[in-house]
């Protein structure tokens, strides 16, 4: 099948691969999907002392467009709040990335990804009480 | 040297050239045009005598009597008209078939069909090392068995099955045996004389023929007969009418004709061909070939790569044109359904890929692919979580994945 540009731009040269101390304080961690279905994605974020992400790292296992959509996705959650990262949408990685349909799931992962990352880093901060009160 | 490189010989073969041109004479004024079933002329006796030259030479590669030779449009064709023809005929004995679950889809899919009809349909699993074993199938059998279809070779892992003994089972009791022989002409012996096969479904593309063009070999003695599926001017002794494609059916029969020449050294060649790839690569962590190593034909190597995705692999491997065990660019993300029946992982499943060589394949393809191959398993492990727990010890299968 043909993939799009960004897509093997992303495969061939991803962005921020590796992998940050999961145990650190500031560092919250989301892996999702399952090596039976063919994908899982390990994205971690580390956040500065006022929220905001200041480095994030990825590793895929997955096909191109998924391996394209999380890497983009460590692009953009640099440098965004907590908030901000947990609110990008999987159409709109899909739409930058030009994804097909059936290929459309792999940005759902990496929705997925952003918000598991997102919610367990608040959950060492201790802001899921905050969040449910807010 | 062209690039892709070509080693996805299980799933067509280029045409030999020697069978292109043979073809070639066969379709214009200056050459053999006729109607074969055309009477009346030289130009249709002609056309006849060169359809006839082809059927004894795929006749002769299997061992058979030429009349024995029905000519379909493909090994599909020839496993609906097999299966089809001789459940509809046979039906008033029983309404049992047994077949397995690594069927290719021509077989499975008819059989689907039958059960829609009012069939029972028996499938087998094939044990790990992806061979359906003789006393499963005896096992299976039962009064109102009338047919049992299994392949000689599978076409994703080229395992083979020992067709000879589950022929004498099925004869033993009378139930009709059909083959689905896609895969093993000119790779493995066929002997029709000594085998109890019934029918068996032969394609013309996988042996250096044309596509478009296939066989069915139906036994005379004892006669198997069969209900015919396409209907028409009595072509092929009523059994599959449709004027003959000369062009095809010589490009079929040279291309045998050659195979039945070749193959002893061909088979030499291409296992040393596949045993010089997997030299250079079998020494790389959790690498593992699917399917039996040893009762498989030499061109097919079946390997899975643990921890990376077949399909991202491909992606990496843009100079080989190969095949992947994982089916992730249809919306259903299901690993193959052949590994998975032989118990293989879904993981490993998706991280499967078929390379299968052939006749234009040469060394300095292998150690090409062979070293394109370490470089991506290498560079995707990288990526790879999964590689990462790996390496630090963890069991993954101890782990809860969200299913998505």
């Amino acid at each position: 099948m043909a993939y799009s540009d960004k897509v093997i731009d992303h495969y061939e040269h991803p962005r921020n691969v590796g992998r940050l101390d999961d145990k650190a304080d500031n560092v919250g961690t989301g892996m999702v999907g399952a090596p039976a279905c063919g994908d899982v994605m390990r994205l971690q974020i580390q956040v500065d002392d006022n929220g905001i992400i200041e480095d994030a790292k990825f590793k895929t296992y997955g096909c191109g467009s998924a391996i394209a959509s999380s890497s983009l996705l460590t692009e953009w959650v640099k440098g965004k709040s907590l908030d901000e990262a947990a609110q990008i949408k999987n159409t709109e990685i899909a739409e930058e990335l030009a994804l097909p349909p059936v290929k459309i799931h792999c940005s759902v992962l990496a929705e997925d990804a952003i918000k598991a990352a997102v919610k367990n880093i608040r959950e060492k901060r201790g802001e899921e009480a905050e969040q449910a009160a807010g | 040297m062209k690039l892709p490189i070509y080693l996805d010989y299980s799933a067509t073969c280029p045409v030999d050239p020697r069978v292109a041109s043979k073809m070639a004479e066969q379709l214009t004024m200056e050459g053999n045009f006729g109607n074969p079933a055309s009477r009346s002329h030289l130009y249709g006796w002609k056309a006849e005598e060169a359809v006839e030259d082809a059927r004894r030479h795929v006749a002769e590669l299997i061992n058979a009597d030429p009349r024995e030779i029905v000519w379909t449009s493909g090994a599909t064709e020839s496993d609906n008209l097999a299966i089809k023809g001789a459940a509809h005929f046979y039906q008033g004995r029983g309404k049992h078939i047994i077949t397995s679950k690594i069927e290719h889809k021509a077989v499975l899919d008819t059989c689907r069909q039958l059960e829609r009809e009012g069939f029972e349909v028996t499938y087998l699993n094939p044990k790990e090392d992806g061979i359906v074993y003789p006393e499963q199938v005896a096992e299976a059998m039962r009064e109102d068995t009338i047919l049992v279809s299994l392949m000689h070779v599978n076409n994703e892992i080229g395992v083979i099955n020992d067709i000879a003994a589950i022929g004498e089972l099925c004869r033993e009791r009378k139930v009709i045996f059909h083959v689905d022989a896609a895969q093993s002409p000119g790779k493995i012996d066929i002997d029709l004389a000594e085998m109890k096969v019934d029918l068996m479904s032969f394609s013309a593309h996988k042996i250096y023929g044309p596509k478009g063009i296939g066989a069915l070999y139906v036994r005379r003695k004892p006669r198997v007969r069969l209900e015919a599926q396409m209907h028409g001017g009595g072509h092929e002794r009523g059994m599959r009418s449709g004027t003959l494609p000369t062009h095809q059916i010589v490009g079929m029969g040279e291309a045998f004709r050659i195979a039945k020449e070749e193959m002893a050294d061909e088979a030499k060649r291409t296992l040393a061909l596949r045993e010089r790839f997997w030299s250079q690569i079998s020494d790389m962590e959790e690498v593992h070939i699917n399917g039996s190593a040893e009762q498989r034909v030499p061109g097919n190597l079946n390997v899975s790569f643990a921890f990376v995705e077949g399909e991202s692999l491909i992606m990496s491997l843009k100079d080989l044109a190969i095949s992947s065990g994982s089916a992730c660019t249809s919306a259903s993300l299901e690993p193959s359904y052949v590994l998975r029946a032989l118990g293989v992982n879904d993981e490993l499943a998706h991280s499967s890929l078929r390379f299968s060589f052939g006749r234009f394949t040469t060394e300095q393809d292998v150690d090409t692919a062979a070293k394109e191959v370490r470089k991506a398993v290498e560079k995707l492990r990288e990526l790879s979580p999964l590689w990462d727990m790996y390496k630090d010890g963890v069991d993954l299968s101890t782990i809860e994945w969200a299913a998505h």
